[in-house]
C-alpha cells in the first residue's frame, strides 16, 4: 500500500481521470524530476498533458451579431462529465499574457468524443470575450480549468421550472435544456427571456423550436425594446403559479437583484437559484475595499495605500513574505476571487492570477485563500 | 571599512541620486509596458530547446559505451542542465516571467533541476541576497559563510584554505547552493537554532536524493549494461554545469569594482540608493547572444541586480541604457572579458587567504573592496568632484576612480 502511495507521490497534485495513470506518470517521473512526463509530452502534443488542463479550439460559430459558440477538444485529465449549468475556466494568451474567464457550458456533460462547447457574447467592455468571438481561430491551444460551479438542476427534478433569463444569461439554461431534451426528461418549464431584439436572441431557432414541439416548454419572449424591461410583477400576470415552481435566474446584476428581493419578500427565497455572472465591485477609483482571508475567516477594510500582505499580517495570519518590496516573489499567491491593484505598477490583478501581497493592495474586494 | 556615505562615494548630490532613481524607474517601467507575444515566445522557445536537449542527451547517452555517444550526450546534458539552472530556473524564480500569467512559468511553481530546493532559493537569493547585495554582515552571498572576499571579513586561521574552499565550492557548487540556505555565518554566531538547521536540511535531504536517484540509479538502471558510463556521463555533466555556473555568479560579484557596504549604509537607504548600491555592487562580462543565453543572461549581472524581476532577454536593450545612466552620472559600469573578471575573482580570494597585515592595500582602499575613505587617503584628487566650470562636464566617481589609479599613495595627515 505505501508502495503504491510512493509511486504516485510525484503526480499528487494532478488530477488524473483514472486513478491508475498516475502510477505510471509517478514512477516516469522519478527519471524527469522535478518535472512530471506531462512536461516533455505536451511539447509533442500539447493536449497531452493533466498537469495543466489544455483544449484546441475545433470551430467557432457565430449565434448572432456579437455571440459565437466555441467548441473545444478537451486534453488529458479534463472530466468527462459534468452537470449542465456548470461553467468553465478559459485560459486565452494574448499579447504573451494569459488571460482568464469563467463561461458557462452549453454543451451537456455527456459527450462521447472529448469536445466541450462555451457561446461568449463580445462585450465592447470585454477584452477576452471579444478575442474569443472575434479572434480565436481554430487550433488555438487554450487552458481550461475543471467545470463548477452550483447553478444547476438536481435530482430528481422538480414538477415545476421557471428559468428567467436575459441576454448571454442563457446560455447556462440552454445547456439544462439541451440535457432535458437529451435525456426526454420533460418537466413543466415556463422560460421567460430577455433581449432587445429578435436578431439579439441566442439560439432563438433552438428555442422556438422547443417551444412548438415541446409541450412542456413554454418561452416568453420579452423583447425589451418593444416590451420594456423585464419587471418583476409581471410574473403575477403571466406566470401565475411561478411561486410553485423552482427558479433558476440568470442574466444582469439588476434583474437578479429584484429577483432575489421579490423571492426574499415572498419568503421563497430557497425557490431559487441565481447565477451572477459579473462581480459586483465597489468602484469607488480602484483604491482599497475588503480583503478576505477565507482558511483564516477574517476580512478587513483596508485603504488603497495598505497593502494586502500588511492586512493580513494585522489579523494575525500567517503570511508569507520576503524583502517585501517586491523583488523576491516570496509572498506570491494565488487570488481566488476579486481584483487587486498592484502599487508599483498600478496594473489591476483579478481572479486566477497569483498576486505578490507586499506590493498590492485590494481593488473593491478580494480573496485570499489563507 | 566598506561604503557607508554611498552619495560621497558616487560623487553624487541628493538631487543626482533622486534623478537616476527616477531614470531607472522609467527604464522598468519602459520594459513592463513593452513586455508581449515576443518575450512569451523566446521563454516557450528557451523551454523546448532545453527540454529537447535533457531528452535528446538522456537517450543518446544509453548508447555510451560508444566514445561518441557518450561524448555527444554528455555535452547534451551539461548543454540542458546550465541552461535550466540559469535562463530557465535562476530567472523564472525571480519571477521575470510572472507577468504572463502562466501557472506553468511562474516563481510560485517552479521547481528546477539542482539539488537546491527552490523554496529554500527564493528566501536565501531573492530575498537575502537581492535586498541586502553585498551588505558585509547580511548578504551571505558575501563569500557564503566560507570564503573570505573582502577585507572586511575579519581574517580567522581557517581563511588559508580560501583557495581551496574556492576551487572545492566550484566544483561542487550545486550541494553549495542547496547548502547556502544553512546559513553557517548564523549558526556559528548562534543566531540560528541547530534545530532550525536540521529542519532545512532535512528538506535539502529529499531533493538531493531525488536528484542523485535520477542521476546515479534510474538512468544507469535503465541504460542496462551501459550502465557505468552513463554514471561517468551524468557526474560529468553535473560538474561541468557546477563550474560554469560558479564562473557566471563569480564574475558577476567578485571583480574589482564589484563594491561591498555597511550595515549603516543599508540602515539610511531609500529607494535611489538600493539601486545605486545594486549598480555599484554588481559586475558585468562582455558575452555575445550565445554566452548570454548560456549564462542565463547573467552577463548582466548589473542589470539584472537593478531589476532582478524583468525579463532575462532584455537585459541587453535595457544595459544600453545603464550604460547611458553611467556615462551622464560619470559612475563606472563595471565590465570586461569572462577570463579577466574571473581573473580578478580568483587573484581577491587568493590574496585574502592571508591576514590584513600582510596585505599591502587597506580596507578603505583595496582593489575588491573600497569606501568613500579612500578619496580621502590621497592627496589632491577631492578638488575634482562635480561639475566642470571649465568644460561644464560632470566629474565624477569614474572621473575619480581614474585618476586615483594615477595618483601617488600618500596617507592623509
Amino acid at each position: 500500500m505505501d508502495l503504491l502511495k510512493w509511486s504516485k507521490r510525484p503526480a499528487v497534485g494532478v488530477d488524473a481521470k483514472k486513478p491508475q495513470v498516475n502510477i505510471v506518470r509517478g514512477l516516469i517521473a522519478r527519471a524527469t524530476t522535478p518535472l512530471l512526463p506531462d512536461d516533455y509530452l505536451h511539447l509533442v502534443n500539447p493536449l497531452w498533458s493533466a498537469r495543466e488542463l489544455r483544449g484546441r479550439v475545433i470551430d467557432v460559430v457565430r449565434e448572432t451579431e456579437d455571440t459565437a459558440t466555441v467548441t473545444i477538444r478537451t486534453g488529458w485529465g479534463f472530466p468527462d462529465s459534468y452537470k449542465p449549468g456548470q461553467y468553465v475556466g478559459i485560459g486565452l494568451q494574448v499579447a504573451g499574457r494569459w488571460h482568464w474567464r469563467s463561461y458557462s457550458l452549453t454543451s451537456i456533460g455527456d459527450e462521447v468524443d472529448k469536445t466541450i462547447a462555451i457561446t461568449v457574447k463580445a462585450n465592447p467592455d470585454g477584452f477576452l470575450s471579444a478575442h474569443l468571438v472575434e479572434g480565436v481561430s481554430p487550433g488555438t491551444i487554450i487552458r481550461l480549468a475543471a467545470p463548477k460551479g452550483d447553478f444547476h438542476l438536481p435530482e430528481p427534478l422538480p414538477d415545476g421550472l421557471l428559468f428567467i433569463t436575459a441576454g448571454s444569461g442563457i446560455t447556462p439554461v440552454m445547456s439544462m435544456l439541451r440535457a432535458l431534451r437529451a435525456r426526454d426528461q420533460q418537466p413543466d418549464i415556463v422560460h421567460v427571456h430577455s433581449a432587445p431584439t429578435r436578431d439579439d436572441v441566442i439560439f432563438l431557432e433552438e428555442m422556438e423550436k422547443m417551444d412548438g414541439d415541446l409541450l412542456s416548454y413554454d418561452l416568453q419572449l420579452q423583447l425589451t425594446r418593444e416590451k420594456g424591461k423585464f419587471n418583476i410583477d409581471q410574473l403575477d400576470s403571466e406566470v401565475p403559479d411561478w411561486r410553485d415552481r423552482s427558479c433558476w435566474a440568470c442574466g444582469p446584476v439588476a434583474m437578479l437583484d429584484t429577483v432575489e428581493e421579490r423571492y426574499a419578500e415572498e419568503g421563497l427565497r430557497e425557490q431559487l437559484h441565481i447565477e451572477r455572472f459579473a462581480i459586483a465591485r465597489t468602484d469607488v477609483g480602484g483604491e482599497g475595499g475588503t480583503v478576505t482571508f477565507t482558511k483564516s475567516d477574517k476580512s478587513v477594510e483596508i485603504d488603497g495605500a495598505t497593502t494586502i500582505l500588511e492586512a493580513g499580517e494585522d489579523l494575525g495570519i500567517q503570511m508569507p513574505f520576503g524583502c517585501r518590496m517586491g523583488i523576491c516573489q516570496t509572498c506570491v499567491v494565488p487570488l481566488a476571487a476579486g481584483y487587486v491593484r498592484d502599487l508599483r505598477s498600478g496594473d489591476e490583478h483579478r481572479e486566477g492570477e497569483r498576486i505578490q501581497t507586499c506590493i498590492s493592495s485590494v481593488s473593491g474586494e478580494c480573496t485570499i485563500d489563507l | 571599512m566598506a561604503i557607508t556615505d554611498i552619495d560621497q562615494y558616487a560623487h553624487l548630490t541628493d538631487a543626482d541620486v533622486e534623478a537616476l532613481g527616477a531614470e531607472l524607474d522609467a527604464i522598468r517601467r519602459d520594459i513592463e509596458e513593452s513586455r508581449g507575444e515576443a518575450d512569451a515566445r523566446y521563454i516557450r522557445r528557451a523551454i523546448t530547446v532545453q527540454r529537447s536537449l535533457a531528452a535528446g542527451g538522456r537517450v543518446v547517452l544509453m548508447f555510451s559505451n560508444r566514445k561518441s555517444a557518450w561524448v555527444a550526450g554528455t555535452a547534451m546534458l551539461s548543454l540542458a542542465k546550465i541552461i535550466e539552472n540559469m535562463e530557465l530556473g535562476h530567472n523564472v524564480m525571480h519571477g521575470q516571467w510572472d507577468w504572463m500569467n502562466d501557472p506553468e512559468i511562474h516563481s510560485s511553481s517552479w521547481e528546477w533541476d539542482t539539488t537546491c530546493p527552490s523554496v529554500q532559493w527564493k528566501h536565501s537569493h531573492n530575498f537575502v541576497h537581492h535586498k541586502y547585495t553585498n551588505v558585509v554582515g547580511m548578504d551571505d552571498d558575501v563569500g557564503y559563510g566560507i570564503l573570505r572576499v573582502t577585507r572586511d571579513q575579519p581574517w580567522e586561521w581557517w581563511n588559508v584554505g580560501n583557495p581551496i574552499y574556492n576551487f572545492t565550492l566550484g566544483t561542487f557548487f550545486e550541494y553549495g547552493v542547496a547548502l547556502h540556505h544553512l546559513e553557517t555565518e548564523k549558526l556559528r554566531k548562534k543566531e540560528k537554532s541547530y534545530r532550525q538547521a536540521l529542519k532545512d536540511l532535512r528538506i535539502i535531504g529529499r531533493k538531493v536524493g531525488k536528484q542523485a536517484a535520477k542521476d546515479y540509479l534510474i538512468f544507469p538502471a535503465l541504460a542496462g549494461p551501459n550502465w557505468k558510463s552513463t554514471i561517468t556521463a551524468n557526474f560529468t555533466s553535473n560538474i561541468v554545469r557546477n563550474y560554469w555556473a560558479y564562473m557566471v555568479i563569480f564574475c558577476g560579484h567578485f571583480p574589482d569594482g564589484a563594491e561591498k557596504f555597511t550595515v549603516e549604509e543599508y540602515e539610511n537607504e531609500d529607494q535611489p540608493r538600493w539601486y545605486l548600491r545594486q549598480m555599484l555592487g554588481s559586475a558585468n562580462f562582455r558575452a555575445g547572444p550565445l554566452m548570454r543565453f548560456m549564462s542565463g543572461n547573467l552577463s548582466h549581472q548589473i542589470e539584472h541586480h537593478l531589476f532582478p524581476d524583468l525579463p532575462s532577454s532584455r537585459y541587453e536593450e535595457i544595459g544600453v541604457r545603464v550604460r547611458e545612466l553611467c556615462d551622464k552620472y560619470d559612475l563606472p559600469y563595471t565590465t570586461g572579458s569572462i577570463v579577466h573578471q574571473y581573473f580578478q575573482s580568483f587573484r581577491t580570494i587568493t590574496k585574502l587567504a592571508l591576514p590584513n597585515a600582510l596585505l599591502k592595500a587597506t580596507t578603505d582602499d583595496a582593489p575588491e573592496t573600497a569606501s568613500e575613505l579612500r578619496f580621502a587617503v590621497r592627496e589632491g584628487v577631492q578638488d575634482h568632484f562635480g561639475v566642470d566650470p571649465a568644460t561644464g562636464r560632470r566629474r565624477g566617481l569614474r572621473t575619480a576612480l581614474r585618476e586615483l589609479k594615477k595618483a601617488p599613495v600618500r596617507a592623509a595627515a
